[in-house]
């Protein structure tokens, strides 16, 4: 194996993912505050906390069902704050277009930005477009960076996932991942299944006033899904996390394309899920204020967080024990 | 969903455990039963099966993965293949990852190949088609099951007279490395989970031999873990009744006569010959090479390439672990060497290999 070579693998945000950072860019980058294993860094500055967070967006097909680029670009970055906590305050915006792109279709784009944005409740304040020439990028690519304040003193963070506590999701996983597959490979599918692309900060801010200390960990399990999530949580907290299989909520239509495709949905990705781990005597009042969110109507408790180091383990839905790891490099449909 | 829930419930298959525990109760010899489909071995690992049986019944997994079975030089072909200009190297998924003598598909994509990863061989039809300035060839390595499917691309593209789509033809056909494995004086297997997609294609006639020549119960099995479970139990029952059948536990889907039209479209494009198979060897009658009526779509004859000296991974158990004399845990490169984002073996690579599924979802 070349390993000089940049994979696509290293940008799933499974374990090649990981070892980019920890080998090369963490390094060489120190002295930069950087998010480190957290979605969103958090700044004190003049006596105010603030997350501050970046992410670029590259997904193919730039249309999918439930969703297009701009949306996600604008609620991933919302998410990344909400998960520190923080209420989304400014972003910024940068453009990557490849000439030729449709005027019609950036319109469209940006119009999905600003609609994002303003159910986020967040200001859309600079920008950036770069046009370059045709075949140098792939039709559109937007980075965005968001500030939010962070306006209590909890310590969230994934590295505070606590034994006895609970793990709670807000609805059904995999929908995106498979929403975007479906469209990108033109699977045609009797049921039509839509991206979650969705912001979670009003949804953050009931868990919240619901748990206050109680919620340990946010985190939006995005590329790698809900286990490599899982797995970088109980590796930061250093506990074992053990999943209940029957518990998971998954849309039966992305059971299906998953077993025909042999991908697990654990490892696909979401937009608009996030992973609550919270204190025993907290998890179902959190979870009661979830379910009165339009976003949470499925949320479920699917796990609990025990003693040991950095495992992730599932009780199958026949009542097997397996180990859940990060997903290894991309995740690929199987040959038979 | 339905067909798949009741296949997938809980209180039947821990039913179908506390049969097996009675049926094995008070036995001293374990009885070793061996999966020859990935698609099983995914399974019983997905689905933790193996913590579900008492300690006489052991799981082992046998050359079931497809492109685990395909030899160095075939890959470091398609290496050869992918870059030659104006060529389009289509394939599964799986097959990327594999690392050949020197290089992978995916080494090549990040160098600017063109390679594609296509769900259906008449997707790389459709591609051949949309690109006629290029030659598309599509990596057809696997069983049974998806020799039919490539013998009607190569149908399609005659059809619809596609002078650029091609087939880098290796596939292997089941029943013949089981009678290997059977002969093995060194593997002691009391059973067969036969595949089932495999099946379904050949009918059960196929595995007859093993029970007849050989004594060993054969069990085709479905994929869900009530399938897994029950045809434990028809293996175990089999065994401590000392007899040796064939048995269709799958026969939602299994015919005894098999599937003739995916048997009709084999015998018309290709033909047995004998085929490589990485850690057995050469197994006499066990792959399928384009008979010469389809020539003009066989990669292997149109596109001359030279293909780089074929280099074996030191230390890698492979080998052994596709005959199922080892578990992936033996192997020195297991989990060190060799992950699944940096894999010496094919068993680490592909998502129905052994070795992956032991690495990612743990013994």
């Amino acid at each position: 194996m070349n390993r000089d070579l940049i994979l696509l693998g290293h940008g799933s945000g499974g374990k090649l993912s990981h070892q980019l950072l920890d080998d090369l860019i963490i390094p060489t980058l120190s002295g930069i505050a950087l998010a480190g294993q957290n979605d969103a860094a958090v700044l004190e500055h003049g006596g105010r906390r603030l997350a501050f967070t970046t992410d670029s967006y590259v997904v193919d097909p730039i249309f999918f069902p439930g969703g297009n680029i701009g949306c996600l670009a604008v609620n991933g970055t919302v998410n990344d704050l909400a998960m520190m906590g923080a209420r989304p305050l400014f972003m910024s915006t940068g453009l990557i277009i490849e000439e030729g792109f449709s005027r019609t279709e950036l319109a469209e784009i940006l119009a999905s930005m600003r609609s994002a944005a303003d159910a986020a409740g967040i200001s859309i304040v600079t920008g950036d477009t770069k046009v370059v020439p045709r075949g140098k990028a792939d039709r559109i690519f937007i980075n965005t960076s968001g500030i939010g304040a962070v306006e209590h003193d909890l310590a969230i963070s994934g590295a505070n996932a606590r034994p006895g506590d609970a793990v709670i999701i807000n609805g059904t996983i995999g929908d995106h991942g498979i929403a975007v597959m479906a469209k990108r490979e033109g699977l045609d599918l009797q049921a039509d299944i839509l991206s979650d692309c969705a912001p979670l900060n009003g949804l953050v801010a009931g868990i919240i006033a619901a748990g206050g200390e109680a919620v340990h960990v946010l985190r939006d399990p995005t590329r790698g899904g809900v286990a490599t999530t899982l797995k970088e949580i109980a590796l930061q907290s250093d506990k074992t996390i053990t999943l209940h299989e029957a518990a998971l909520p998954l849309n039966g239509a992305v059971r299906g394309v998953c077993s025909i495709l042999g991908l697990d949905p654990l490892y696909v990705a979401n937009e608009g899920k996030l992973l609550a781990v919270v204190a025993p005597e907290a998890a179902e009042g959190v979870l009661a204020r979830m379910k009165d969110h339009p976003l949470g109507r499925d949320a479920a408790i699917i796990g609990h967080v025990t003693e040991g180091g950095g495992r992730v383990q599932m009780e199958t839905a026949v009542g097997g024990m397996r180990a859940v790891e990060m997903l290894a490099g991309e995740q690929l449909p199987r040959i038979c | 969903m339905k067909y798949q829930d009741e296949f997938r419930d809980r209180d039947i298959v821990q039913g179908l455990a506390s049969r097996i525990r009675e049926l094995v109760a008070g036995r001293r010899e374990p009885m070793t039963f061996m999966e020859v489909c990935g698609t099983h071995t995914m399974s019983i690992y997905q689905y933790g099966l193996r913590t579900l049986l008492p300690p006489q019944v052991r799981l082992i997994s046998g050359p079931g993965c497809p492109v685990c079975v395909t030899p160095n030089e075939y890959l470091d072909r398609a290496v050869a293949l992918c870059r030659v200009p104006e060529v389009i190297v289509a394939t599964f998924g799986d097959m990327v990852r594999v690392p050949g003598s020197t290089s992978s598909l995916l080494e090549e994509r990040a160098k600017g190949a063109d390679i594609r990863i296509v769900y259906s061989p008449l997707d790389a039809v459709a591609l051949a088609a949309a690109n006629p300035g290029k030659r598309v060839v599509f990596l057809g390595v696997g069983f049974e099951t998806t020799a039919p499917a490539i013998g009607g691309s190569i149908l399609a593209a005659k059809k619809q007279s596609l002078g650029n789509y091609f087939v880098l033809a290796a596939h292997k056909t089941m029943p013949q490395p089981m009678r290997v494995l059977s002969a093995d004086p060194e593997l002691k297997i009391d059973g067969y989970i036969c595949p089932a997609h495999v099946s379904a294609i050949t009918g059960p006639d196929a595995y007859r031999f093993l029970a007849e020549e050989f004594r060993i119960p054969c069990v085709i099995t479905g994929f869900e873990p009530v399938d897994l479970m029950q045809g434990v139990e028809m293996l175990a029952r089999q065994v401590v009744a000392g007899e040796s059948r064939v048995e269709t536990q799958y026969s939602r889907v299994v015919r005894p006569e098999g599937n003739r039209k995916a048997q009709a479209v084999i015998r018309e494009v290709f033909t047995p010959c004998d085929a490589p198979w990485r850690g057995i060897g050469v197994i006499p009658g066990s792959g399928l090479r384009i008979v010469d009526a389809y020539a003009a779509f066989d990669a292997g004859k149109i596109i001359p390439v030279e293909v780089e000296e074929t280099k074996e991974h030191a230390g890698c158990l492979c080998g052994e672990i596709l005959k199922g004399k080892a578990a992936p845990a033996d192997c020195p490169l297991f989990a060190g060497a060799c992950t699944p984002e940096s894999p010496v073996g094919a068993c680490m690579v592909s998502s129905e290999g052994t070795c992956a599924a032991a690495y990612k979802y743990g013994q």
